[in-house]
């Protein structure tokens, strides 16, 4: 990588580093920490559905399953949801291979549609198996730091992890692998990629990452219940949503998004009151209207051999 | 036996109304061929001006639907004309594009309705909501059996127009194969724009039959989309008698899974069916009687 290529991740993570020292109150923190939150949801989903173009509509399955993990460790064997950090992402990854089999024989639309019933499958038994998980009452736990500051740098750890797996996986050959598949499936079939195998090695960091902030969730949050863990609308949809906000295939698309998205959910709140999801529905019809590969996309900052650089890609914004 | 005959009954009462719903999506899927996630919010949308039809003026739900479906003819055209349409010519990374923008306008059309009405759970009571009749010893609703029929009715006028009408053909023109229509002369964007506001219609037809059997709360929805999802996938996108057939199935699967597994798990039975139907039949009961 140049010099160059070193300078923005290094500036990004002294600011990070910093960032709480300098902001002290407990509400900005928080809303640092909820951006972390979703900076590494997004980019888990960007992984399998920006870069290997498998939209899927059920990442709140592997978020659900990290958070429950390590919720049902403590409910059931009295063990510290710290742990959960390891056993989530386990638990996540295991369950996305038999997922994987299933949809990635899928395409497109159809594939979408079979990880949504999928994602809508876990929330229902979640909530139904009482006995194993207490349904709807959910889970509640003490926190472990009186303050924020040590969830913040934990975070903060998990997005660098994130991060650096979506960078790494991206620039070696299997990123490449990835986006000749969303390209073109067939014609990356006709080349001699296995799809389906590439697909799964798309989908297992992903699934793990978000098994990870699931987990992690679990013990910042304290209280989790299935239907807000495995919700459709708030979980797997809105992270769609953010990414593509972002920027879809770009490795900062997730993070920005995920800026945009809780910034304007804090402001909206204290200006609207309850409309705050109506202004972010209408400022996501307004990007999707006028800045298709959101805002890191249009930015023509980063371009790398993962974007098509068709000129109308860059007109879209001006009509 | 007369619990298993009644079950059954329910099921095909209720899911001739879902099939209603269904046959909106399955329209505009197979003419766009996209999904359109925003199609629940587009019920709920319907029910709620049914709703007030009933409030403001004593308007029979059967009566305020008269009201709900041109309303939603119209909204449905211009979420098509100014918003989808216009994403045809965009370019972006992901294809998915015009989904995520349904999934806005659902946020956008939920948030609205929550703005409005509050989260509150609002029903329709009417002299006949919960009369029953009997057959034999089973007894039946009968505002789930004057919906059924009312649905039927609809699906049949809509099967004489999508046959028998110049439009009606050039909207299966397009569905089967959008620039071969072009070439023949059909203006593709109108045929888009009036096909999504009939679906649209549709939806609130089918609303305004389920108004008087549910709750309505702005986050309905949601479970109308995820049905008429599995009823289109089951019956093969663009079907209209697939359609009727997967809404069908659907409605006595979830009924069989109320009385026999337990309520809470009869929408895990629905969804379990639907990812059989998508891996070992992907073209639903459509491609099943071309063979």
């Amino acid at each position: 990588m140049t010099a160059k290529g070193w300078l923005t991740p290094t500036v990004i993570a002294v600011v990070a580093l910093v960032l709480p020292l300098i902001l002290r109150d407990p509400y900005p923190q928080h809303i640092l920490i909820m951006i972390l939150i979703w900076a590494t949801l997004g980019t888990a989903w960007n992984l399998l559905g920006g870069y290997a173009g498998q939209v899927s509509f059920g990442h709140a399955a592997f978020f659900g399953l990290g958070a429950y993990s390590a919720g049902l460790l403590f409910f059931h064997l009295k063990i510290s949801t710290w742990w959960g950090l390891l056993l989530g992402p386990l638990v996540a990854t295991a369950v996305a291979v038999p997922i994987g089999l299933i949809c990635f024989r899928l395409r497109g639309p159809y594939f979408a549609l079979a990880t949504l019933a999928l994602g809508e499958i876990f929330r229902l038994v979640f909530t139904n198996w009482v006995s194993f998980t207490r349904g709807a009452q959910g889970i509640l736990i003490l926190s472990t730091f009186p303050t924020k500051v040590p969830y913040y740098y934990i975070a903060l750890a998990i997005w660098g992890l994130a991060m650096f797996t979506l960078n790494r996986l991206i620039n070696s050959k299997l990123g490449y692998y990835f986006v000749s598949i969303r390209e073109d499936q067939d014609a990356a079939e006709s080349l001699g990629i296995p799809t389906t195998r590439y697909k799964m090695y798309a989908l297992l960091p992903s699934a793990f990452l978000a098994g990870l902030t699931g987990a992690f969730y679990m013990n910042y949050i304290a209280f989790i219940d299935p239907h807000v863990v495995f919700s459709l609308g708030d979980i797997s949809v809105m992270v769609i949503l953010v990414v593509m906000m972002g920027g879809v295939a770009n490795p900062w698309g997730a993070p920005v998004g995920a800026a945009i998205y809780i910034a304007l959910n804090e402001i909206f709140r204290a200006w609207l009151g309850s409309a705050n999801v109506l202004a972010f529905g209408i400022l996501v019809c307004l990007v999707i209207l006028f800045l298709p590969n959101g805002v890191m996309g249009e930015l023509g900052q980063i371009r790398r051999t993962a974007f098509r650089q068709k000129p109308a890609a860059a007109g879209g914004g001006q009509k | 036996m007369s619990l298993f005959g009644q079950t059954v009954i329910c099921g095909i009462l209720l899911g001739g109304m879902y099939a209603l719903i269904a046959i909106g999506m399955t329209l505009i899927m197979g003419v766009m061929k996209i999904i359109n996630l925003a199609h629940g919010a587009l019920v709920m949308v319907g029910m709620y001006i049914t709703y007030v039809c009933y409030k403001s003026w004593g308007l029979d739900p059967y009566l305020g639907m008269l009201i709900a479906m041109p309303a939603l003819f119209l909204i449905g055209c211009l979420i098509q004309k100014y918003m989808i349409n216009r994403l045809v010519e965009v370019d972006s990374i992901l294809p998915e594009n015009q989904v995520l923008l349904t999934v806005g306008i659902m946020l956008v059309l939920t948030e609205v309705a929550r703005l409005i009405f509050k989260s509150d759970y609002r029903s329709v009571t009417t002299g006949y909501s919960s009369s029953t009749f009997f057959v034999g010893d089973m007894s039946i609703s009968v505002p789930m059996t004057v919906g059924f029929f009312i649905a039927m009715a609809f699906t049949y006028l809509l099967h004489l127009f999508l046959t028998r009408t110049d439009l009606g053909r050039s909207i299966r023109a397009t569905a089967q194969d959008r620039n071969a229509a072009v070439y023949m002369g059909v203006n593709a964007p109108r045929v888009t724009v009036i096909t999504f506001g009939i679906g649209s219609a549709l939806a609130a037809a089918g609303g305004s039959l389920l108004l008087p059997l549910f709750y309505l709360w702005p986050d309905i929805g949601h479970l109308f989309t995820a049905k008429a999802f599995i009823i289109t996938i089951l019956g093969g996108m663009g079907s209209t008698m697939g359609a009727i057939f997967g809404g069908l199935t659907l409605g006595i699967a979830e009924s069989l899974g109320a009385t026999y597994i337990s309520m809470g798990y009869k929408d895990v039975v629905g969804l379990v069916i639907f990812l059989f139907v998508l891996l070992f039949i992907p073209g639903g009961f459509k491609s099943l009687t071309k063979r």
